[in-house]
C-alpha cells in the first residue's frame, strides 16, 4: 500500500479525471460566466441562476422531472425489492434462473429499444402519452436497478433473523415488516436515491413516450440546446449536476456505512 | 430443593402413568433421496432437559426444525400433547427455539428484542414491562436492557437470546448448539446456568448438540443419533457405562475397543479370545451374546488400572509396554502396546505431584480390570 506514485500512476490519474470530468467543469466554469457569449469569460456573476428562477418553460419542466423521478423511483423501489425477495428467498422453483435473468435484462438493454417497446405498447393500449406513460416507463428501467442494489444485500441476511422472527409469533408479512426490512433499509434507501437520479437524467426513453403537454427538463434542455447554447442552460446544468452527485454520493455513503458496520458487527462476533 | 431421604428421581420415562409432551410416531423426513430422518420414533416428557447428540449431518437439526415448524415430516406424525402439530405454523406454536447464532435482531435494543415476542402475543399490554425486567433478572441482564446486540458479548448475547426465548413461557423450548460459540470456560458455567434457569422455570427442554460433554452435563436423557436413526436414548449415566453399540460406545468419550471370539459363557461370564497367546478376556455377558459370536469388548480408560507388579486379585491381566503418556493436569493417559502391536489406553487420576511419578515411557507395565468393568458388544 505504501507505493511510491511513479510518474506513470500520475499521468493515467490526470488523464483519466481529466477526460471524465474536464466537460463538466467547463460548463459549471461557464455557468458563472457574466457574458451572454457562452464561448467568452467576462468575469464572475450569478446572473443567469436569477434570470433561470424567471424562465416559466424551465420551471415547469423541472416540475414534471421531479414530479415523475419521485412518483417512479417510489414505486420502482416497491416492485424492485419485492422481485429481490422473492429471487433471494423463494428458493429453488421452476424456471427461476430465467426469471432472475429477465428481471436484470433491461439493466443491458439499449434505452431505444426499451423506449421503442414502451411506445408501441402505449400506442396500443390507447394511453395517451403524457407524464403518466413517463412514470410507467421510468419504472419499469430503474426497477431492474433497485432489484440489484437489494438482492444482493439479501443474500449476506440471515436466514434465522427471519425465522427468529416467525417463532416469536410473527406472520411471513409481520416478520418482513418488522425484521427484515429495518435490516436492509440502507440498501433499499440507496436503490431508491439509484432510480431516482436515473429517471432524473433520463432523456432518450422519455422522448419516446412523452407527449405534447409533458417535457422533462433533459428533453427541455435538448431542445434548447439545438436553438444555441444559452448561459440559462449552463446554470440549469449546474444544478442538475449538484442534485445528481448529491444523490449518488449519499447512496453509496448510505451503503458503504452500512456494510462497513457490518463487518465491523460481524468481526466483533467472530471475536467472541 | 428435595431433602435427602425424601428425594424423588425425575424419572418419567419410567412411569407408565405419565403422558409424554412430545410424540413422534414413525417420523420420517427426506431432501430429495436423502434421508434426513429416518423412522424415528420418541417421547420427550414434561420438564424433561433433552439432548439430541450426533456427528454433523446426523439429522438432529432437522429433528429439531420439525418441532419449531420450519421443516415438515415426510411421512409420519408429531404430537405435542396429545394434538397433531403438522398443520400448526411456526408463529402459532407454543414453542420457541433458541437460534444457533442467536438471530438477535441487530436493529432492536436488548429490550426490544426480550420484548418482541411479547408483543405479538395476547399478554395485555400493560404487563409486558414486568415480563421482561423479569427475563432480565433471570439472566442477569438488567443492566443492558439499552444496548443494542452489538455492545454487548458473545455470553450477553447468548443470554439475551435465552431470554428473548423463554419471555413468552413455551411449552418446550428448543436449544439449537447454544453454547457452540463460547470459549470452554464461559461454556461450561453456562451448562451450569441453563440446567439452573430450565430448573426455575420448569420448561421442557430440548437440546441439539455435538459435543457429548455438553450434553452429559446438561440432560436428564440423551438420544444418540446416526444418520437419521436412533441409535440409544437413555440418561447419560447409562449411555456411558452401558453404550447398546459400538457406534455410542466410541462417540461417548473415550474407549479401548477390542475385537474377538466369544469361546464360553458360564454363569453370565464370558470368556473372550482376543489375540494369540494372550490370556482370554473375562466379561459380563451382554444382550444377544453366545458362544462363537463375534464380539467388540469396549472398556473405558478409567477402569483399566496400571502397575508396575501383577496385580493379583483382578479377573483381567494384559502385559504391556508404556508407549506414551498424555498429561493432562488432572489426570493422565498411558497408552500402552501389547504384545502384537495393538495400543491399550489406561487413565489415572494424578493424586500425586508428578515428580513422584513411577511410571514412564518404555516401562513394562501390567494392565488390569474388572470382568464388569467393560460391556461386551455384539458386531
Amino acid at each position: 500500500m505504501n507505493r511510491r506514485f511513479s510518474w506513470f500512476n500520475a499521468t493515467a490519474l490526470t488523464l483519466g479525471f481529466a477526460f471524465l470530468y474536464l466537460p463538466m467543469l467547463i460548463l459549471v466554469i461557464y455557468s458563472f460566466n457574466a457574458s451572454k457569449l457562452v464561448t467568452v469569460w467576462a468575469g464572475f456573476s450569478t446572473r443567469w441562476y436569477g434570470e433561470l428562477i424567471h424562465n416559466e418553460a424551465f420551471l415547469s419542466a423541472a416540475w414534471v422531472t421531479l414530479k415523475v423521478a419521485v412518483v417512479s423511483s417510489t414505486v420502482a423501489t416497491v416492485l424492485g425489492t419485492m422481485a429481490a425477495y422473492v429471487m433471494v428467498r423463494a428458493g429453488r422453483f421452476w424456471g427461476r434462473t430465467l426469471f432472475s435473468g429477465m428481471i436484470y435484462a433491461p439493466l443491458v438493454m439499449p434505452e431505444v429499444i426499451t423506449g421503442l417497446a414502451m411506445l408501441l405498447l402505449f400506442i396500443s393500449l390507447g394511453l395517451d402519452r403524457g407524464v403518466f406513460t413517463i412514470i410507467l416507463a421510468h419504472i419499469t428501467f430503474t426497477m431492474c436497478f433497485v432489484s440489484v442494489v437489494v438482492s444482493s444485500r439479501l443474500a449476506t441476511f440471515d436466514k434465522s433473523l427471519e425465522e427468529a422472527a416467525l417463532d416469536l409469533g410473527c406472520t411471513p408479512f409481520d416478520a418482513f415488516k418488522s425484521v427484515t426490512l429495518p435490516i436492509i433499509a440502507p440498501a433499499v434507501i440507496s436503490g431508491w436515491l439509484l432510480a431516482f437520479t436515473l429517471s432524473l437524467d433520463d432523456l432518450v426513453i422519455s422522448q419516446f413516450v412523452a407527449g405534447p403537454s409533458s417535457t422533462t427538463l433533459p428533453m427541455k434542455i435538448f431542445s434548447a440546446v439545438r436553438l444555441g447554447v444559452s448561459p440559462e442552460i449552463n446554470a440549469l446544468s449546474t444544478i442538475l449536476i449538484s442534485i445528481v452527485t448529491i444523490g449518488v454520493i449519499s447512496a453509496s455513503l448510505i451503503s458503504k456505512r452500512s456494510i462497513a458496520r457490518q463487518r465491523a458487527d460481524e468481526q466483533k462476533a467472530l471475536q467472541q | 430443593m428435595a431433602q435427602p431421604g425424601t428425594r424423588l428421581v425425575f424419572a418419567p420415562w419410567n412411569d407408565p402413568e405419565q403422558k409424554p409432551l412430545i410424540q413422534f410416531k414413525n417420523v420420517t423426513k427426506k431432501f430429495g433421496d436423502f434421508v434426513a430422518i429416518d423412522n424415528i420414533t420418541l417421547d420427550i416428557y414434561r420438564r424433561e432437559f433433552f439432548a439430541l447428540l450426533g456427528p454433523s449431518g446426523c439429522g438432529k437439526t432437522t429433528l429439531m426444525r420439525m418441532l419449531a415448524g420450519f421443516e415438515a415430516p415426510t411421512s409420519g406424525t408429531i404430537l405435542l400433547d396429545g394434538v397433531d402439530i403438522a398443520p400448526v405454523p411456526p408463529n402459532k406454536r407454543p414453542v420457541n427455539m433458541m437460534f444457533q447464532s442467536y438471530a438477535l435482531f441487530p436493529h432492536l435494543s436488548v429490550w426490544d428484542n426480550i420484548a418482541f415476542g411479547l408483543r405479538r402475543s395476547d399478554m395485555p399490554k400493560d404487563q409486558i414491562p414486568a415480563r421482561v425486567e423479569d427475563m432480565l433478572r433471570l439472566v442477569r441482564l438488567e443492566k443492558f436492557a439499552k444496548r443494542k446486540p452489538h455492545q454487548i458479548s458473545g455470553g450477553q448475547r447468548q443470554r439475551v437470546a435465552l431470554a428473548r426465548s423463554l419471555a413468552k413461557a413455551p411449552k418446550l423450548l428448543l436449544l439449537d448448539e447454544p453454547l457452540g460459540a463460547l470459549d470452554k470456560k464461559l461454556r461450561q458455567d453456562t451448562q451450569f446456568e441453563l440446567m439452573d434457569i430450565q430448573e426455575k422455570t420448569g420448561t421442557t427442554f430440548v437440546i441439539v448438540t455435538h459435543d457429548q460433554e455438553e450434553a452429559m452435563t446438561v440432560a436428564s436423557r440423551v438420544a444418540v443419533m446416526d444418520h437419521g436413526k436412533m441409535v440409544q436414548i437413555d440418561t447419560p449415566d447409562r449411555i456411558y457405562e452401558t453404550p447398546n453399540s459400538v457406534y455410542v460406545a466410541d462417540f461417548i468419550g473415550d474407549v479401548n475397543i477390542i475385537e474377538g471370539n466369544v469361546i464360553d459363557t458360564v454363569d453370565g461370564k464370558v470368556s473372550i479370545e482376543w489375540a494369540e497367546g494372550q490370556p482370554r478376556l473375562l466379561g459380563t455377558v451382554g444382550e444377544g451374546v453366545a458362544k462363537g459370536s463375534r464380539v467388540h469388548y469396549a472398556i473405558r480408560p478409567e477402569k483399566v488400572a496400571i502397575a508396575t507388579q501383577p496385580p493379583a486379585d483382578r479377573a483381567n491381566v494384559i502385559e504391556g509396554v508404556v508407549h506414551d503418556i498424555a498429561y493432562l493436569g488432572n489426570i493422565s493417559t498411558y497408552k500402552v502396546e501389547l504384545p502384537g502391536g495393538r495400543m491399550m489406553k489406561a487413565q489415572v487420576a494424578n493424586d500425586r505431584r508428578i515428580a513422584r511419578r513411577d511410571i514412564t515411557w518404555d516401562d513394562k507395565v501390567w494392565l488390569s480390570f474388572t470382568d464388569t468393568a467393560g460391556v461386551v458388544l455384539l458386531g
